[in-house]
């Protein structure tokens, strides 16, 4: 793809990812030739509904995708190196160093029988040779970087003694100990009631500046992107949709799929006429031919049942994969009171 | 459109009444009692104190009647649907089984017209008539929803409760389920309690709207009045704390401080002093929900007192 920036700003570049899945019922396309690249310091917002490959992108990246799935193709290169390139040993020493991820459920992934201070000092032990109370003042730093009041007792608690939005604020802790470069926040705050969401995503964007990280954020809600990120990827069952700046893309959506996606969510500031996309979200084992939302797409041809559009440039920073583009005119979401 | 349909005092001391063929939101933050409320008016669980009068009849009285035919006639005026559409359908019957199931419980249809029942709903919720041989695994979450949907309109319900219907959905499909109730409020005249903590989608969908926090209704009025005009300083850090979809949008932002507090024990005064920012005297007395003009009713010492 090309870009007006140079190379060296470039901290993620994904070329072609195929990620399948070897299930029973069949391959599963979960992600099916995904390219874009992420700045350094930028953040990102990975954007789509259920089953569009958000992700599967994060946990190919990592290297960590489960079975039955398997990368099968394309290039992920990260601060110039080739990651699938790696080994797994050199791989487990970038995890948590260097790219790092926060997931949906701090539930699930915090290990309920080990107190918070023993999950944030292995990471700590098992990458830098410290010593027990260096550990120690290492992990209450971290807390307290990420508001956990009263550090200090606290870390000596369980994960079930903790809130779900506290519990978050030690998973963020935990994935930030080894000061990676680049986060993964796969929607940190779903789980989470709207007041600990703001208290949460204020927080990502506090630190993201303090520790100057690159950040990919994947989310369904325009909201939180709209608000957190310079730049935007919409994925639709597998595929990029379209690349622009976040102005840009609220603004003048060229896909048809990003300007239903925008016309079908409420908005707390306006009541509006919800657009409504037919049908439903396909199936990747037998994904639709050529454009894989062409049927449910009020602007498909025939052409867009046969090939399948690749990325386009159509202006500074945005591209799009639609066959149609040039011929039609979409509308962007309107401001709060024109 | 005056005529009361229900007169709630249940949860912690809450009281409200829903109007005919209006949808009435109910917002507020996990474990703040939204769920109760809704159980409490179906008396699926029974209050400590208080009623719920539904068209002028004490629920719990019509409910607990020894007659059986008068006690299914009530249960047919009101009916739920729920968030989850994979964990309230029966995995081992057809579509065609869960809808007519409710005909078979409340025997107000005789048998030859059910299959024509059947597909009438069907219809109405936007599904085909082949999707009643299906089993609900063969379906999308959205899909499930509205066979959700048709079954709880099998008996002709007047008051449908809806308990966070689109949160598990996904955003494209959550328009296609908030489009079909408003359609269906239209076209056969539903009343609505509409439940979520997605203050967007309340705002698109309710006449009226109360705001629930631990227990209690804090604020209580007319959506866009609600939305526009918040008087209790926790409507106004729900309202700031969500989002807008429009990078143009800057919000104002009040981060709320710590957490919602244990019903167990809930702070003495308002219930919300603790996180408030403006609280002063609060732990005091407890504000009482009262009429600041025009029915916008709130709880709150500081909206009284300038």
């Amino acid at each position: 793809m090309r870009d007006t920036f140079k190379m060296s700003e470039i901290i993620l570049n994904i070329d072609g990812l195929k990620t399948y899945f070897f299930t029973e019922a069949g391959v599963v396309q979960a992600v099916d030739g995904i390219s874009f690249n992420l700045r350094k310091g930028e953040s990102l917002g990975l954007v789509g509904e259920s089953g569009s490959g958000k992700t599967v992108t994060a946990l190919s990246v990592l290297r960590i995708v489960p079975r039955p799935g398997k990368i099968v193709e394309g290039k992920i290169e990260f601060n110039g190196h080739d990651l699938l390139k790696k080994t797994e040993e050199e791989m487990r020493k970038m995890r948590g160093s260097e790219i790092a991820i926060i997931f949906q459920d701090p539930s699930s992934s915090l290990n309920p029988v080990y107190t918070i201070k023993s999950q944030l000092g292995d990471v700590i032990s098992a990458h830098q040779s410290l010593s027990k109370e260096q550990v120690e003042e290492k992990v209450i730093e971290l807390l307290r970087l990420v508001g956990l009041p009263d550090a200090e007792t606290r870390m000596h608690e369980y994960p079930h003694q903790f809130s779900g939005g506290m519990k978050q604020r030690v998973a963020i802790a935990r994935a930030l100990t080894l000061e990676p470069k680049l986060l993964f926040a796969d929607e940190p705050t779903t789980n989470l009631d709207v007041t600990i969401q703001a208290q949460v995503l204020d927080l990502l964007n506090d630190l993201k500046k303090k520790l100057g990280m690159s950040l990919v954020m994947i989310t369904h809600d325009m909201g939180i992107i709209a608000e957190l990120t310079a730049r935007i990827v919409v994925l639709y069952a597998g595929r990029v949709c379209e690349i622009a700046r976040t102005h840009d893309l609220f603004e003048l959506p060229r896909h048809p799929y990003t300007a239903a996606l925008l016309a079908a969510v409420p908005r707390l500031d306006m009541r509006k006429t919800l657009r409504v996309i037919p049908g439903n979200i396909p199936n990747l084992i037998e994904p639709p031919s050529g454009c894989r939302f062409h049927p449910r797409c009020d602007f498909a041809t025939e052409a867009c049942s046969k090939m399948v559009p690749v990325l386009e440039e159509v202006g500074p920073d945005h591209f799009v994969a639609c066959h149609e583009w040039r011929n039609i005119s979409l509308k962007g979401e309107r401001t709060s009171r024109e | 459109m005056k005529k009361e349909i229900g007169v709630v005092h249940a949860v912690d001391n809450i009281s409200f009444d829903i109007r005919k063929q209006e949808t009435f939101g109910l917002v507020g933050e996990s474990g703040c009692g939204k769920t109760t409320t809704a159980r409490l008016i179906l008396n699926l669980i029974e209050p400590t104190s208080g009623e719920v009068l539904f068209q002028g009849e004490n629920v719990y009285e019509k409910i607990k009647s020894p007659n059986t035919q008068e006690k299914l006639r009530f249960r047919r005026k009101m009916q739920l649907i729920f968030q989850n559409p994979y964990g309230s359908l029966d995995p081992r019957m057809t579509v065609f089984d869960i809808i007519s199931e409710p005909f078979l419980i409340h025997k107000h249809i005789p048998k030859k017209e059910w299959k024509e029942q059947v597909y009438k709903l069907l219809n109405l919720v936007g599904l085909e008539e082949y999707h009643a041989e299906r089993y609900p695994h063969e379906f999308s979450g959205g899909q499930r929803q509205r066979i959700c949907i048709a079954r709880a309109l099998a008996v002709q319900p007047e008051f449908l409760i809806a308990d966070e219907p689109v949160s598990s959905l996904d955003v494209s499909i959550r328009a296609q389920i908030l489009n079909l109730l408003g359609k269906l409020q239209k076209e056969i005249g539903l009343t609505y309690l509409y439940i979520s903590h997605d203050l967007s989608s309340v705002r698109q969908i309710s006449h009226r709207v109360a705001v629930m926090y631990l227990g209690e209704i804090v604020e209580l009025a007319a959506t866009d009045e609600l939305f526009e005009k918040p008087l209790h300083p926790y409507t106004v850090a729900l309202i700031q704390a969500v989002p807008i979809p429009d990078p143009k949008t800057k919000r104002l932002k009040i981060i709320l401080p710590g957490e919602v507090p244990s019903p167990i024990n809930p702070p003495v005064g308002c219930r919300f002093q603790p996180r408030c920012p403006y609280a002063k005297e609060c732990r005091e007395e407890t504000p009482k929900l009262m009429d600041a003009g025009g029915g916008h009713l709130v709880a709150c010492h500081r909206a009284f007192a300038r």
